[in-house]
Parts: structure tokens; sequence; C-alpha cells
């Protein structure tokens, strides 16, 4: 267990609401949940205020919050400070979050960790610059890919000292950087190829085409070379796309 | 080694399309409306029968568990609630199901709540998934759109998921504290009984189920349960993701049997451990709460939940950490226990207090600056966090520490003999701290 508080007061600022668009956001969030059971949405808008404020949560946002799910403060402030992922401090505008747990340890981490200090400072101190901070997190959940950090949205595997330098470097310059694994390889698939799933006949119904097709509507065959399918919804709509997809800080 | 075609995951590493369309070409969504149409009874036994144990850790036979749902709803809804908050170091399987083919994930969960009468189901992804979650959402979106889900939808069963993001606490994969993050609070276990097919999320009978092992129950019905229990040995039954981290040439998530020899395993797919099989020391088997397994042990290893048993630790999330003789193995587990430090939720003054304790201890051991009397103390605290907390997460921690103390003692007390034949007042530095 570990000892959060909020910011310094000094730091604090004096009030922070919803924009127009996130309060939107907000109440489709919280209609998803049962009725008097709005509380349950507490975790993606306190998400979403951290977002708004610019990637820390301060005091007033937790409370807007908290009055928005008509929560009593106090139950608002004991979520904020029990999960990690919200940030009761300013951090920089690229925030790394550098696993240090045992499997990216044995891929080596510590020379990451190292690496860390020497170029950005302290953990969870901004750069001169304003654009870094980092801190050492527990398991990211990408372990046949370490080591591994998370940059604001993206997951970056495959780390070396050198690549990570340079990623660094190019965040910090405002260069495009990909996310993903760093060496060549096809994400978790072992590297020079994948051991399994070459049978061909495995896809003999076609890929799927193109990534990110639309969905399939009731007038598409399923399978290539078939009559399509009977009728089985009324009008379908074109999927929506998750809003955050094009969200990159 | 399990041929491509009895493979459920086909779509493992990304290279073809994860939406509808793609999935479709796989096979998914193939006849789920006559699989539904079978009823509640034949689905919950072709589960069973199918031998399917869950996929989260514990290996409980998943029909069993959809079977102490009500048969009536008493006024209450039923819920399913999918687990996918995975964060047990060295798992990443889910991951690769959400963002690579959600939609198996999708038609299973409209199965299992079928199965049970929940017309709601919550998918609980960890917050770090971000761009899983983004893939997962947009499936979700598509089988809402093709009407495959929702109200009035072709399959006659009215069905909601509704995706909700967790903020980064390991705790809240276990399975009461999930839900209590589910309700809005800090995710503390809570007290059993009663249990969650009870007295759930909202106080309605729920169901937790892990990602893979709701992922895999539209194959377990379309091809058989005979088919899936035709592989791997009787009580561990059917096809596994495993997911190969540390010390092996090429680490990798992999589909493959039930039972599969350790050896096999990282020859076949990981390309062996780094600087050969006599270069290995020891391998965690399932995910760091499980005991490791030292190297002389592995070469009879059979990857499943009996297999590992045999030596006194067990398959978990199948999460294979392999670690070879460069590895400072006290200072591997003072780390594991670092983790456990930080992720206790603070409620069971045995995990809140122990677990610090532990990890202080082994950071001591790591440099030898320790006593040869506090080995026994060590592996004593173990077994009073050990059944003494209201979550197996106490179990997690202490059991790693145990299997260290187990196999490598020699290792410490020759640590500790070394310090003490040349003391220095300065500890050294540790990197993870």
């Amino acid at each position: 267990m570990s000892v959060r508080r909020l910011a310094d007061a000094a730091i604090q600022p004096k009030s922070f609401a919803f924009t127009v668009e996130n309060l939107d956001w907000a109440k489709g969030e919280i209609a998803k949940y049962p009725e008097g059971r709005q509380a349950s949405a507490i975790l993606a808008l306190l998400w979403r205020a951290q977002e708004q404020a610019g990637g820390w949560l301060p005091q007033k946002a937790i409370e807007h919050v908290a009055d928005l799910l008509g929560m009593a403060k106090i139950r608002a402030l004991e979520v904020a400070t029990f999960y990690t992922m919200f940030n009761l401090a300013p951090v920089g505008q690229f925030h790394v979050q550098l696993c240090g747990t045992t499997p990216c340890v044995l891929r080596g981490a510590d020379k990451l960790i190292k690496l860390c200090h020497d170029t950005i400072g302290e953990p969870l101190q901004i750069s001169g610059d304003g654009k870094l901070s980092w801190v050492e997190v527990e398991c990211l959940g990408a372990c046949v890919n370490a080591p591994v950090a998370q940059i604001n949205y993206d997951y970056y595997e495959d780390l070396t000292p050198e690549n990570f330098t340079k990623i660094l470097a190019d965040l910090a310059a405002g260069k495009e950087v990909k996310p993903g694994p760093q060496v060549a390889r096809q994400f978790s698939a072992p590297s020079g190829g994948p051991t399994t799933l070459t049978d061909p006949a495995l896809y003999a119904h076609g890929n799927g085409g193109p990534l990110h097709d639309p969905a399939l509507r009731d007038a598409d065959a399923k399978w290539p070379g078939e009559p399509a399918n009977v009728r089985e919804a009324a009008v379908p709509k074109s999927p929506v796309g998750d809003s955050s997809a094009n969200r990159r800080s | 080694m399990l041929a491509d075609k009895d493979r459920i995951f086909k779509n493992l590493y990304g290279l073809y399309d994860w939406g509808l369309k793609g999935a479709r070409a796989r096979g998914a969504w193939d006849g789920t409306k006559a699989i539904l149409e079978k009823g509640r009874d034949w689905i919950i036994n072709e589960v069973k029968a199918s031998g399917l144990r869950g996929r989260g850790g514990a290996g409980f036979p998943t029909g069993l568990k959809w079977s102490f749902m009500p048969k009536q709803s008493d006024g209450r809804p039923h819920y399913l609630v999918v687990n996918a908050d995975e964060s047990e170091p060295g798992t990443c399987k889910d991951r690769e199901i959400m963002r690579h083919d959600p939609h198996l994930l999708v038609e299973g969960c409209l199965i299992a709540g079928f199965a049970m009468g929940a017309h709601t189901c919550f998918i609980y992804i960890r917050g770090e998934f971000i761009r899983e979650r983004e893939h997962l959402q947009a499936a979700v979106d598509q089988a809402y759109a093709a009407n495959l889900i929702g109200k009035n939808n072709v399959h006659g069963f009215d069905f909601d998921i509704i995706v909700h993001h967790g903020a980064g606490a390991y705790i809240c994969g276990e399975e009461t504290a999930l839900l209590e993050s589910l309700e809005g609070k800090k995710g503390q276990p809570r007290l059993k009984p009663p249990f969650p097919a009870n007295v759930g999320l909202y106080g309605c009978p729920t169901t937790v189920n892990n990602v893979e092992s709701i992922a895999v129950v539209p194959d377990i019905a379309r091809r058989g349960a005979a088919w899936f229990a035709g592989i791997g040995r009787p009580n561990n039954t059917g096809t596994k993701l495993f997911c190969i981290s540390g010390h092996v040439e090429k680490p990798c998530t992999v589909e493959d049997a039930m039972g599969v020899p350790l050896r096999e395993l990282l020859d076949t797919h990981c390309g062996g451990v780094r600087g050969g099989w006599s270069n290995l020391l020891a391998v965690i088997p399932g995910g760091s709460s499980m005991p490791l397994i030292p190297a002389h042990d592995c070469e009879r290893l059979l990857m499943d939940f009996d297999g590992t048993r045999e030596f006194k630790s067990a398959l978990g999330t199948a999460a294979v950490i392999v670690m070879d003789k460069s590895t400072d193995i006290i200072r591997a587990m003072a780390r594991i226990s670092y983790f456990y430090k930080h992720e206790s939720c603070g409620q069971c003054t045995p995990c809140r207090e122990g677990m610090g304790w532990m990890w202080r201890v082994l950071s001591r051991m790591a440099e030898g600056r320790a006593h040869k009397r506090e080995i026994d103390m060590l592996m004593e605290v173990t077994t009073q966090i050990e059944g003494h907390t209201i979550c197996a997460f106490g179990d997690g921690a202490a059991w790693p520490v145990q299997g260290l103390i187990r196999h490598f003692r020699h290792e410490i007390e020759r640590r500790i003999d070394d310090y003490s034949a040349n003391p220095h007042p300065e500890p050294v530095r540790v990197a993870a701290e």
C-alpha cells in the first residue's frame, strides 16, 4: 500500500468544471449504469477530468465529479487516492510510466530506470522544459514484450537503452514516435516470425480484408462466394468508434 | 504440438482484421443463434463436459461456476462480469484477445450471459489498456450495429455489454474487489460468504469470469465439448494461452495444448532458454503469485494444473517467467514482494503490514545483511499471512517467498556468509527502490 496525498494547496486550481462536451459525454457514461448506481461511472469521469486538467487530478476536479454523481466528497477522494493511475500532482506533457516489476527487470529494466534518472531526473519531477516526467510503475501486463513503458496512451515495448533514449529525445523534440514493439516483431509473436498459425487453410475464407473495416452488414455475405445472408437486422447503423480513438496528447 | 486447426485464437498476433468482418471470416458469430436455441442447460452441460477450468488463475471449473447462478430470477437482474483486469506479473494473454480478437469475447459474453440468464454484461478492463479498450469498445459497437447484441437482436435474447475500465489497481483482479470497484468504490475485497452468485454486483446474482474462459466458450459450443476435452489430459483439458517472458531467446505469447512439457514449450516457440537448457536456474510457471520451480524439476514439468501441482506450484495464469543462471534470484523475489507491498489494498493487517515486512527482510537478504535464523522467521511469517486475509492476495504474496526459501535456502545462506566475511556498513543501493 502506498500513501498518496493531494498536491500542495499552492498549486491547486481555484475551480474546475467539465467542458460542455465532456459534460455531455459524462452524462452518457452515467446513463450506462442502472438507475441509482451512477457512482459506478466515477473512474471514467475522474479519468476524463484528469485528461481535461492536463494530466493530473486537482482537488476541485475530484469534488466536481463527486457533485456530478451525487456522492459524498470523501468517497470520491477515497477513490482518487486509491487508484494509482490518477496523478495527484502535475506531470510532464509526456508522462513515462516505466515498468519495474520482475519480468521487466529480467530483461533489463534496471538500465532504463537509471536512464530515466539521468535524463529526466527524480521520479514524478517534471523535466526543465516541462515535456517529460517519469515514474516506476508495477506490472503493465505486456511481459512478453519486456521491458515496457507506457507513455500517455501508448505502450512502448522491447525497449533497450538505445531505442528508449531516442524515443525520449524524439518526444521532447515534438517528433512522431511509433508505439508498440521497438524491434522487428509482430506484437507478441516470437521475433523472427510466428511458430504457430502458419496453416493457410485457417484463413481459407479470407483474412477479413484490410484492417479497421466497417462492420459487416446483413446484405453482405459472411463467406466469400456464398449468397448474402437473409436479412437479420432492421436498419444497421455504421459502427461508432470510441471517441478516444483520435485523442493523443 | 497442437495443430493449427485446433487453435481458437486465430488472430493472436494481429496479422488480420480484428473487426467483425475479419472475425466472421475466421468463424466467429457463426450459428450463434442455433447454439442459444439449444437452451441454457445444454450450454452449461456442454461447458461442464468440456472440462474447461477457469483461465484466470484459480482453475475453478467454469461450467460448475455457472451452475451456481439461480435458475430463476427472484426479481433481481443477473449479471455477467468479465474480469479483464489483467495485471498478474508475467501475464499478457487477455490483452492479445482484446486487441486482436475481441469478437470471440463479445460472442462468448452473449452465450455465457444467456446460459446464466444475465441480460447485462460488464467487462472490467484494466485502466492502462487504453488502446485495447478502444478495440474492445469498437468491437462491441460493431456487434450492436450489426444487431448481434442489444435490444431485439437477431438472437432473440436482449443483451447489453458495457465496457468499464479500472484505474491501476492490481487488487481489482480479485473478483469481489472488482465488483466493489465497478460499484464506484475503492477496490477492497468483500468477505465471503455471501458469494457473488447470490449477492454480487449491486447486490444481485453475479458471475465473474476471466476473459480467456469466456472467449473459448463459442468454440466449445460450436466444435463440441468432446473436441475440447480431447486436447490435453483428463482434468486439464483444452488449449491455453501461454505467455513466456524472461530469459528465453524469443519471448512470446502462444496458444498450445494443456499439459505441454515445459521444455517443449520453450524450445518450440521461444528458441529455448538463453544460453541453453543447462543455463536454466528456475521458472515461475503461472504468474508471480506462484512458487518457483528449480531447474532440475523443470525437465519433467508438464504445463497444466496437475503437472505444476506435482512440484508444489500451480498453473495460475500460465505466465511462464524464465530465469537463467545470471539471475539474482533473491533480488528477483524481493522485487515481487515489493510489487505486493505496493498493491496491497490495506484492508487486512497481516497483508498490509506483512508485505512491507517481507520486502524489507528480503531486500536485506539479497545483500546478505541478515541472520540465518531470520530465514526461518521469514518462513514463519509467510505462513501467518497465508490464509489469514479476506482474499487470496495474501496467499499469492506468501507463496513466492515460500518457494524461494524451499528451493534456494542455500543461496540465501551463502550470501549471508559472504557478507559476514566482508561486512560493509553502507547498504548497496537497489535500483528497484
